[in-house]
């Protein structure tokens, strides 16, 4: 007899325009010591079944069929205050969001205190003796003294520490980890995979983990479930299901992960992913409106660099004050200075609040920099003064941004989206020109004409960041900036995206800047790397050469942190070039 | 044309808003009332059984006519007559004219003069910021209705006294707009300064668009959700203040009454026992507040996504 057994559970969440099924029939069991990874994308289902578990549906969500059996005893259909014996005290839950998951006016003492004295029969005295234990035991520093802190008080890393430590503090026999590590940098995400898995074996307690992330799949998990679209499409062990996965949604899914060891010329297309159109007769964008008549009269010497950022520095004002030295600023950028080559694709990689976003935006000339010099095909932009003199140069320069939700205008139409450059920039010469203009341009990022007439709302995230690429591409720029465009998609959709911005790149002979936090991804798109952090241009070399043979400590240790996916099956992949990055090789 | 209507109204018959209100009856009587009481007063010129501006119809024998219930009313005037022979059913349909157009009017121009300031304010930021809201916080010390009192008290000093009575009403919805964009400004420049940080703007910003056309084609549209709410409710203020400063004499001319000078008019009558000449403005007036303040409330509930 498993210890948790989930049987057939259908889950349905009515409203007035129907019934969704979100899970279907989905059936897991779980082991003592073991870790089952349940993988999906958005909307798989996945989050639901965790929930569902412990009895936290959300309203109007729904428990249609099936069973979860606990020790072979029927937990789904207990009465509330016995259900809330289960919670907490025999199932541990671990969210997302280190910051939301704990309250902020209460100590971490108290709120560890408060659980045990619910489910456990213990003294104040004792309680507190075991909240200092558990903080010890999840690595929390001087914990007697830790205890008596804020949540604010701890780093987000510390923080999903002290989440942990909740979680275990009742001795539960199951622990459900929703996406545990997605708000954590990769250092901190490593830490707190190796303590789990850790924590799991010693105390054999069986724990799922939900998330989309085939690295951490990889690295902590025994066992692993396939959800698509509700339905369990495949389960076994991690490494039968990474290597040689049966069913084609886990090949296609697998085929899509960036590969640190592995180069490819293209993500293969996957299929089982959202509908994107192929356009009707491929077109020839070199001799297309897109690609011609870029009459940007080279002023720069041949061979000199197109974007050139000296001693870039950047200070936010953190306090404002009338005297200057009451004022507290942070620099968020320091001493920067790199050169990107007309038609080079460069990168910059580090952890949040490394500063990568603020370069790009310097260079974009969306902050004007406190110290430094950004020039542009010869022209020393930060002197520039007032929009008729930068005008000339805003349409050189275009940015792709992160989050597609809030990257356009919810209130707009996609026509009217993607044509406000070229009406601005009069580089149509009617409104029938500029209808066919977006026109195709919607046909060559794979959404299709007819998306012209619709509203943001009605596209998925992968979608509107193609609404995006397109925008971006209207003032038929020479330099698109792109600032960690994938990374609120899906992994399908990234290989997707990763293989639009490939394709235009290659065609338009595009200059790019591509900021991203996934050296996966950097390596598949980039010719040469920066690495910064704490505001500071670290390294730059060429991206094999840096993935190889990198200088900086930092860039080693970034290196290390890199899942190892080397079990995962190559089969149907272009390979470009394969190299096992030397600090990986040494960790493993 | 004709197609796009009615995908128009497809939508709009099947948007959340229509069901939610399909389903709260308050909702629906207070639209009923408003609609009753706003075509009314629209169409006073049609349904009014009598003209009570027509000083030649007006007979001073008719005055001080109770309802047509009592046994001393007349058929003539169904609600009665005041101390001039005037029907009181037709003052009040002609008072609420009055009285729509000087809150629409004044809700218009707060509206317009908070949401220009608050979009100034929440996206130049720095000093043009601090200067805006300070202002606001220093009216918001001083209740609505004295401030009101304040420039009408100061309007009839200025303007001589013929030429008042012709610019009452302007006055009036000047001085109530002016009293009343505080709180336009303040929820504007909040929603604003959520908006102008969203990569649409920053992507419309590297299109080289300047920043008025971002204000008006970008950031206008996704502030003004709250701002209906506000402006749905600032209208049943705004009568009623109106109202107020027409009962304190200082609202517009009895020769044009609105509800609120009726029911001054009335006052005077109440203990005499001619108690509908006050009453029945009184009811419209409290028929009418009450139902745009209900539909006021459930439109906030409709569009706030947390309460649904």
């Amino acid at each position: 007899m498993a210890l948790l057994d989930i049987e057939a559970i259908r889950i349905e969440f009515p409203s007035r325009r129907g019934t969704r099924t979100a899970v279907d029939g989905v059936s897991l069991s779980l082991n003592k010591g073991e870790i089952l990874g349940v993988v999906g994308e958005s909307g798989a289902g996945k989050s639901t079944i965790g929930n569902a578990v412990i009895g936290l549906l959300e309203a109007p969500g729904r428990l249609a069929g099936g069973e979860v059996r606990l020790e072979g005893k029927r937990i789904d259909a207990l009465p509330a205050p016995e259900q809330r014996k289960v919670r907490g005290r025999r199932i541990g839950m671990i969210f997302q969001d280190p910051l939301t998951s704990l309250d902020p006016l209460q100590t971490v003492e108290n709120q560890l205190v408060e659980t045990m004295q619910v489910h456990l029969d213990l003294t104040h005295a004792q309680a507190q003796q075991r909240a200092v234990d558990l903080l010890r035991q999840v690595g929390i520093d001087q914990p007697e003294l830790r205890a008596k802190q804020y949540p604010h008080q701890f780093s987000g890393g510390m923080r999903q520490r002290v989440v942990i430590a909740l979680a275990l503090c009742c001795e539960p026999e199951v622990i459900i980890a929703d996406e545990p590590t997605t708000a954590l940098d990769v250092s901190i995400q490593a830490q707190i995979l190796d303590l789990l898995r850790k924590l799991c074996k010693e105390k054999q307690v069986g724990m799922i983990i939900i998330t989309h992330d085939m690295g951490v799949i990889a690295d902590v998990t025994d066992r692993v479930a396939v959800l698509y679209r509700g339905k369990l499409v495949e389960q076994g062990p991690t490494a039968k299901i990474l290597g040689n996965p049966d069913h084609p949604y886990t090949r296609s899914l697998i085929s899509a992960v960036p590969r640190p060891d592995i180069k490819l010329r293209r993500f293969p297309l996957v299929t089982y992913i959202e509908d994107v159109r192929t356009p009707a007769a491929p077109m020839d964008i070199a001799t297309h409106w897109l690609g011609q008549r870029r009459d940007f009269a080279s002023r720069h010497a041949e061979g000199a660099p197109l974007v050139q950022a000296q001693d870039l520095g950047m200070q936010f004002v953190l306090r404002n004050a009338f005297l200057k030295r009451n004022r507290r600023t942070l620099d968020a950028v320091r001493g920067v200075t790199l050169e990107i080559a007309e038609g080079e694709v460069f990168g910059l990689v580090g952890e949040s609040g490394s500063g990568k976003s603020t370069v790009a935006r310097l260079i974009s000339g969306l902050y004007t920099p406190s110290s430094g010099s950004v020039h542009f095909d010869g022209t020393n932009l930060t002197q520039l003064r007032g929009e008729k003199a930068l005008n000339p140069f805003r349409r050189q320069i275009q940015m792709v941004f992160q989050d597609p939700y809030s990257s356009v205008n919810p209130r707009m139409r996609v026509l009217d989206i993607v044509a406000e450059p070229i009406r601005f920039h009069r580089l149509a010469d009617s409104e029938a020109q500029v209808r066919r203009i977006v026109g195709d341009l919607l046909d060559v990022v794979g959404l299709g004409a007819q998306a012209a007439q619709r509203f943001p709302h009605e596209f998925s995230g992968g979608q509107r960041q193609r609404i995006c690429i397109a925008r971006a591409l209207a003032t038929r720029p020479r330099f698109l900036i792109c600032d960690e465009p994938t990374s609120a998609l899906d992994v399908s959709i990234q290989a997707q995206i990763l293989n639009l911005l490939k394709d235009l790149q290659e065609q338009l002979r595009l200059t790019m800047l591509f900021i991203s936090h996934d050296l996966p991804v950097i390596r598949q798109m980039c010719d040469r790397v920066g690495v910064m952090r704490h505001g500071q241009l670290l390294e730059v070399a060429d991206t094999e050469t840096l993935f190889e043979r990198p200088e900086h400590e930092y860039t080693r240790h970034l290196l290390g942190l890199m899942p190892r996916l080397q079990v995962m099956s190559n089969a149907g992949l272009d390979i470009e070039s394969t190299v096992t990055p030397l600090a990986q090789a040494a960790r493993s | 044309m004709i197609a796009r209507l009615n995908v128009l109204f497809s939508r709009a018959a099947d948007s959340d808003l229509w069901y939610s209100f399909r389903r709260s009856p308050g909702a629906i009587i207070s639209a009923i009332v408003t609609l009753v009481i706003v075509a009314g007063a629209l169409l006073a010129h049609v349904v009014a059984p009598h003209n009570p501006f027509d000083l030649a119809s007006l007979n001073i024998m008719d005055a001080n006519t109770p309802p047509a219930w009592n046994p001393e009313g007349s058929p003539d005037f169904l609600l009665g007559t005041d101390d001039q022979g005037r029907d009181v059913l037709s003052a009040i349909l002609y008072g609420s004219r009055v009285s729509l157009l000087v809150g629409v009017a004044s809700v218009a121009f707060s509206m317009v003069l908070g949401v220009s300031l608050g979009l100034i304010s929440g996206y130049a930021g720095g000093r043009v910021d601090s200067i805006i809201m300070r202002i606001a916080d220093v009216q918001l010390s001083f209740p609505a209705i004295l401030i009101a009192l304040l420039i009408d008290g100061v309007a009839r000093g200025l303007l001589p006294r013929d030429m008042h009575d012709e610019l009452a009403v302007y006055v009036l919805v000047f001085a109530i707009g002016i009293s009343g964009w505080v709180q336009y400004a303040r929820t504007v420049r909040g929603s604003t300064l959520v908006e102008r940080n969203k990569e649409y703007v920053q992507a419309a910003k590297l299109i080289g668009i300047g920043p008025v056309t971002i204000l008006r084609r970008h950031i206008l549209p996704n502030v003004m959700g709250p701002v209906l709410v506000i402006a749905t409710i600032h209208l049943a203020v705004a009568i009623i203040t109106e109202a107020t400063l027409s009962f304190l004499g200082v609202g517009v001319p009895p020769t044009a009454p609105s509800l609120g000078t009726l029911i001054r008019i009335g006052n005077s009558y109440l203990f005499s026992g001619m108690w509908w000449i006050s009453i029945f403005p009184g009811i419209a007036l409290v028929a009418l507040v009450l139902s745009v303040n209900l539909l006021g409330d459930w439109l906030r509930d409709a569009l706030n996504p947390k309460l649904r």
